[in-house]
């Protein structure tokens, strides 16, 4: 495979917490296992798509133990996304990460909490403006999609928490995805942009073709680098 | 019923106080009682471009700071009797205008007048945005050039945000006036297109004045070109431009001066 130069491919690292299902296993390991696969009956797909953390606080396990059992695990079709209470030096290769500073909340609200699926597919807040946006103006709404029914002018910024979609003119600044959103995406109908942003991976207009300039154009992330194309 | 003009238009230079001027003259040539207000207080032009700075006694400010009263502070012009100036002071700054001073001198000056048209200083501090605070429509002037359109761009959305009309939900009416357009240097492309202007600021067109030595010429002698050579492309336009104000249709055009054999020779000749 040949590399692409990316100018502007710029590395971003964010931390951020989340919340996962810890599983404790007790010894003797089969005997849990078989627990596992009797709730698994109960409920089928309980555990699919859902983070889970391995905790082996309860059992002193080797490497190839572990990874034994996260193995068995998977075959459940239980991803382990971390393991906690266990030596970092003692677990090989190929294995989850070694996670700290869990803290213990109320499983009820973890399994009320929507898979992730479905929060891709909530609801949307979305503005909508039917005048043009002029220079000197910024437009914030780190809540959802802005659709501009006329230009964004020369000097001018949207700034999205979704994406931005204008039906004019593009001549000012969008800034997509404001809040982390790495699927958002700037549409324009005519593209003279000044700087296009999605989730902080920018393309000042230098960086942006001049074959693109007067053009429909969108803007998405791939492969952590801003791409701009013409929109057929 | 008294209307509030406002001639705007961010950048300095692209000719807010000749287009006050003439169209000024204009409306009251066409029997309408006009004033214009100079708000550019410190830097003061408009009693030149109107050849009435030797008649300056009281200004703004000092009917804001209520020294004197309105009626004092207004000069009328002496070749049109239908037509007012209240000077700028050009001993203070914008510091001296106040929100309240201003709404009151606007008040009064409603009671007297149909047009009042109100000179704004460049840029968009307090001196523009007081002079565009009460307008009731603006004028916003634009050379065919990049920054003057985007400096534009900005004071149509000021007009849209901080005029008392806008705060209270209403719409101000938005007119603009291309001037010093110059068709040889946009075939060039060396200028905008009226297009490219029109596409970007989308607001309705009322005039395009052509650069004219004769609006230069009107400025130094003190008499708006209007008033000075009213047969002259710029000073039609003007006229045309104060008519389409008045809600009149006017067909658009950029009026040129026809020039003889012997201009073209004479022309020549100086260059």
């Amino acid at each position: 495979m040949t590399s692409v130069a990316r100018p502007h491919g710029s590395m971003r690292f964010r931390g951020r917490t989340y919340m996962a299902f810890a599983l404790t296993p007790e010894p003797p390991v089969a005997e849990w296992l078989a627990q596992i696969d009797e709730w698994i009956r109960n409920s089928a797909g309980f555990f699919v798509g859902r983070p889970v953390v391995l905790d082996l606080a309860a059992v002193s396990l080797s490497s190839a133990g572990v990874a034994h059992l996260v193995s068995e695990l998977e075959a459940r079709d239980i991803r382990i996304m971390g393991i906690e209470g266990a030596d970092p030096a003692a677990l090989g290769p190929g294995l989850p990460p070694v996670l700290k500073g869990g803290r213990t909340i109320n499983a009820s609200d973890l399994a009320a909490a929507p898979a992730p699926t479905a929060t891709e597919a909530k609801e949307e807040n979305s503005l909508l403006l039917d005048v043009p946006v002029r220079s000197g103006q910024s437009v914030v709404f780190p809540s959802g999609d802005v659709t501009v029914l006329g230009s964004i002018a020369s000097g001018a910024e949207v700034v999205a928490g979704g994406s931005v979609h204008v039906y004019g003119t593009l001549r000012g600044r969008a800034m997509a995805g404001c809040n982390g959103n790495r699927s958002a995406r700037i549409l324009c109908r005519k593209l003279e942009a000044e700087l296009l942003a999605i989730d902080g991976y920018y393309r000042a207009a230098d960086d942006i073709s001049a074959a693109l300039r007067g053009r429909p154009a969108q803007a998405w992330l791939a492969n952590a680098a801003l791409s701009v194309a013409e929109i057929e | 019923m008294a209307k509030v003009l406002v001639v705007t238009s961010g950048k300095g230079g692209v000719g807010k106080t000749t287009s006050t001027a003439a169209l000024g003259v204009a409306l009251a040539r066409d029997g309408q009682n006009v004033v214009v207000v100079d708000f550019d207080v410190g830097l003061r032009n408009l009693d030149l471009v109107m050849g009435a700075e030797r008649r300056v006694v009281y200004d703004l400010v000092n009917v804001i700071q209520g020294v004197v009263k309105l009626q004092q502070a207004l000069i009328r012009d002496k070749r049109i009797p239908t037509l007012s100036l209240l000077a700028a002071s050009q001993t203070r700054d914008k510091e001296a205008l106040t929100e309240e001073g201003v709404a009151n001198v606007i008040a009064g000056l409603r009671e007297r007048f149909d047009w009042i048209i109100c000179d704004s200083p460049a840029g968009i501090e307090r001196g523009a945005t007081l002079a565009m605070r009460y307008a009731d429509a603006a004028v916003v002037v634009t050379n065919p050039e990049v920054s003057s359109v985007r400096d534009s761009d900005r004071v149509i959305g000021l007009l849209d945000a901080k005029t008392e009309k806008a705060e209270k939900g209403e719409r101000i009416d938005k007119h603009l006036l291309i001037t010093r357009y110059d068709s040889g240097r946009v075939a060039r492309a060396e200028m905008l297109s009226i297009d490219d202007v029109l596409e970007i600021l989308s607001i309705p067109l009322i005039g395009i004045i052509p650069e004219s030595e004769d609006v230069l010429r009107a400025s130094n002698l003190g008499a708006p070109v209007t008033l000075s050579n009213p047969m002259c492309a710029p000073a039609r336009a003007y006229a045309d431009a104060a008519r389409r104000l008045t809600g009149e249709t006017i067909e658009m055009s950029i009026p040129v001066d026809k020039k003889g054999l012997l201009d073209k020779l004479f022309r020549r000749r100086a260059a």
